[in-house]
């Protein structure tokens, strides 16, 4: 009696159970189908910006690099090509394919077609290969960012004149050239070989990323080897007692300490007290370790902790040492989750400005960074120089730096679930 | 083991590390983020067309930027710091205490500072006294000597002739050189045209401070960061509102806002130039004599900022947006540069 009862019961509750269940997968559905949309819409809105970024124009000039008109004779040395006034080249050429340009304002527009880099261009061209000199050629040189925004289409040609940085007289330019064949679009590689610059045709990004790489490997080096250190023996070896106690304490809580904090600990500590230099990726990356040790420690520690306790019994059992029972078995079970978690503190450091902004990694720096003692920046740092800048030519390599920066965020958690997968065991 | 060995790795490296910065051979530039972009277009020029290399400009605003040049005479300090105001005295004094005795004061020219809104939208001529009554906390009653809230609710209140729409003002926050100079220029001149508070400046400064200076905060003024270019695309979106911002970056949107005129005067470069625009502030940069020779290429650097070329009437710097100071003014520079004289203040 009592037991159909219960089944009668249970038959009633059961529809009222699969409805819940039914409302919990359905909103588990849309929370998951609202994070990608917001997903999606960031990253496309982010690649439909940075699309002309990647993107050059040039025009093409025959330039006249005669010996006479280059004062040069065949036996000149480096210093000599380097002194040669490279832009006056570049303005005869403009001036001999636009004769009819006389007025002084006019031929300002005239020579603000090509990018005031150009002359750099064309002077390491020459210097890279010096036969080129004596002869007339055709080069590909920079166009002028309002140029190139205009051939883009990011600058509508029709609108009214008084509406549009690019005033018609410069379109009438830009259109004679557009009929001889001379202007043309290339793929940019300059954004990925060379370092910032404050005029948008030719700043690059490997400057940051170079300074990030350093930041990384330095921050890699120093937090590493600690984090796993401090993670086995506070599994392992340490004692339970207050003192270890406390320490576990205050790893937890460094872990959510504001990041800036440990820049203003940078600054006092390594550049005023150790005199480091400003800048460099050695400050940043010790600042960023300290920012990522009690991350990776944690990470360790739990998967440390996740061992089966007979893998440390049967080895002890045969006969090995406690330091041989950690380091033979313990650790290479471990290395997995101890990998993912340094890659995760490592993506975190990649992405972080705040404790940089205090060592002086806020900086426009051109020449890319050799070494670990040279002033460098970083990608975010980056992102938000060029988003600071008046040049619109910056909106898009803004979002460009973005998307590199995004994609090696996702080469390194890439990494970690690759590294997990191959290490990981199962029992 | 690994502990103790990497501990002692980082010990040699440190070591080895303070040796090599000692010998420091770029040019390290700090300061304010007004003139950066200014400073990073002559250091790039100065990179790429001479054999050094190129110098480093770090923004760090104009005060963090005094602090790190004053801190001392040591070579690994900043050797220039960039300002968007003069050196103020008590900041000499800091440089003085520590050592940092020869400075050099660069002026390289004058920066605007607009009101600017969409293009398509109404065309604005406002005076000082406008921009004081539209976003002061509190304005003068009609009775002398009586403070009340601001109650203009559009810019109509504040003055019959003005559009009919809502006050909405995006600009910088209070850490920002360009809103200090703001409130300095815009708000405290139209503050001032009150005799009763003029009057109060003799009396109490800090009131009459408080009076010029605060700006409302019932959300007419909105804090936009510091991101010009940000104020820029939000006015686009925000056809009422209006932005304010540098100079530059009203020249480089010109198809996009249109600045406001300002006691009758239009934000236009030239009317910046002879001062005749009310909203404008010298932009410096000062220099530690005693780095001059020792860190390579300073000499050099600094005569590429002060030539012609680069600041001078048609230099690339004015392509930018800086306003050229007038040729009595560039002389006087120039010689002092040459000469490196000290500033005295």
């Amino acid at each position: 009696m009592s037991k159909n009862n219960n089944t009668s019961k249970i038959e009633k509750s059961l529809k009222r159970r699969y409805l819940k269940e039914n409302i919990f997968k359905a909103s588990g559905y849309a929370s998951i189908g609202i994070a990608f949309m917001f997903l999606v819409v960031l990253l496309a809105d982010i690649g439909i910006k940075a699309m002309p970024a990647f993107i050059q124009t040039q025009i093409e000039l025959k330039l006249d690099l005669s010996y006479e008109s280059l004062q040069l004779n065949p036996e000149s040395s480096v210093a000599e090509i380097k002194k040669v006034d490279f832009r006056q080249v570049i303005r005869k050429a403009l001036r001999k394919q636009f004769p009819d340009v006389k007025k002084r304002k006019e031929k300002k527009q005239l020579y603000s077609l090509i990018s005031s880099g150009a002359e750099y261009q064309l002077r390491d061209m020459v210097l890279e290969n010096k036969e080129l000199i004596g002869n007339e050629h055709s080069f590909n040189l920079y166009a002028d960012d309002d140029v190139d925004a205009l051939i883009k289409g990011t600058i509508n040609r029709k609108l009214a004149q008084s509406e549009r940085r690019v005033k018609d007289f410069k379109i009438s330019l830009i259109e004679v050239l557009e009929k001889n064949n001379q202007v043309s679009k290339k793929f940019n590689w300059t954004f990925f070989s060379s370092g910032d610059s404050r005029e948008p045709e030719l700043a690059g990004i490997k400057g940051a990323i170079m300074g990030s790489i350093y930041t990384i490997l330095v921050t890699l080096m120093l937090s590493f080897p600690v984090a796993v250190a401090a993670a086995i023996y506070l599994e392992e070896f340490a004692p339970k007692n207050r003192m270890i106690d406390f320490i576990e304490i205050n790893i937890n809580n460094l872990a959510a300490v504001p990041s800036i904090v440990f820049g203003l600990l940078g600054l006092a500590v390594f550049i005023n007290f150790f005199s480091l230099p400003r800048s460099a990726p050695i400050v940043g990356g010790i600042v960023l370790s300290l920012m990522t040790l009690p991350t990776i420690i944690i990470a360790s520690r739990s998967a440390i902790k996740a061992v089966p306790p007979s893998l440390r019994e049967a080895a002890l059992g045969l006969g090995a040492s406690k330091m041989q029972t950690v380091f033979h078995h313990v650790f290479p079970a471990a290395l997995p989750g101890i990998l993912t978690g340094t890659i995760i503190g490592m993506a975190q450091a990649l992405g972080e400005t705040a404790p940089l902004l205090m060592i002086g990694m806020v900086a426009f720096i051109v020449d890319i960074p050799q070494t670990i003692v040279d002033p460098a920046t970083v990608l975010p740092i980056q992102v938000f120089l060029w988003a600071d800048s008046p040049e619109r030519g910056f909106l898009e390599k803004t979002s460009a730096a973005i998307l590199v920066l995004i994609g090696f965020l996702i080469i390194m958690n890439a990494l970690a679930i690759y590294l997990r997968k191959k290490f990981e065991k199962k029992w | 083991m690994k502990n103790l060995k990497t501990l002692i790795a980082i010990a040699a490296l440190t070591t080895s590390l303070t040796a090599l910065s000692a010998g420091r051979d770029y040019i390290s530039v700090v300061g304010s983020s007004t003139v950066y972009p200014f400073a990073t277009v002559v250091a790039e020029k100065f990179g790429k067309s001479t054999d050094f290399k190129t110098p480093k400009i770090e923004s760090t605003g104009t005060g963090g930027g005094m602090k790190l040049f004053c801190k001392s005479i040591d070579i690994n300090t900043a050797d220039m710091t960039n300002a968007s105001r003069r050196m103020k005295s008590s900041e000499f004094k800091m440089c003085q205490e520590n050592g940092v005795k020869g400075i050099v004061e660069v002026l390289i020219g004058y920066d605007g500072i607009v009101v600017a809104n969409d293009i398509k939208s109404h065309t604005f001529a406002l005076t000082r006294k406008d921009l004081f009554l539209a976003l002061a906390k509190e304005v003068p009653s009609e009775k002398d000597g009586e403070l009340i809230v601001n109650p203009n609710k559009t810019w109509h209140d504040v003055r019959a002739e003005l559009p009919n729409v809502k006050i909405e003002v995006l600009g910088p926050p209070p850490t920002s050189g360009t809103r200090d100079a703001f409130v300095e220029l815009a708000m405290e001149g139209g503050c001032k045209q009150f005799p009763w508070i003029k009057s109060t400046k003799k009396k109490d400064k800090t009131k009459y401070k408080s009076i010029c200076h605060t700006i409302r905060e019932d959300g007419a003024y909105i804090e936009a960061g510091e991101n010009d270019n940000l104020i820029i695309q939000k006015l686009q979106k925000n056809p009422d509102a209006l932005g304010i911002f540098g100079f530059s970056f009203l020249d480089q949107n010109s198809d996009l806002v249109k600045g406001a005129a300002i006691d009758g005067s239009a934000p236009e470069f030239e009317s910046i130039a002879d001062g005749s625009y009310p909203v404008s502030r010298p932009l410096y940069f000062y220099v530690k004599k005693a780095h001059v020779g020792k860190i390579p290429g300073m000499s050099e650097f600094l005569e590429e900022f002060t030539s012609h070329k680069a600041m001078g009437e048609e230099g690339y710097l004015i392509d930018k947006g800086l306003i050229p100071l007038d040729e009595e003014k560039y002389q006087k520079v120039f010689s002092d540069v040459k000469n490196l004289s000290n500033l005295s203040l």
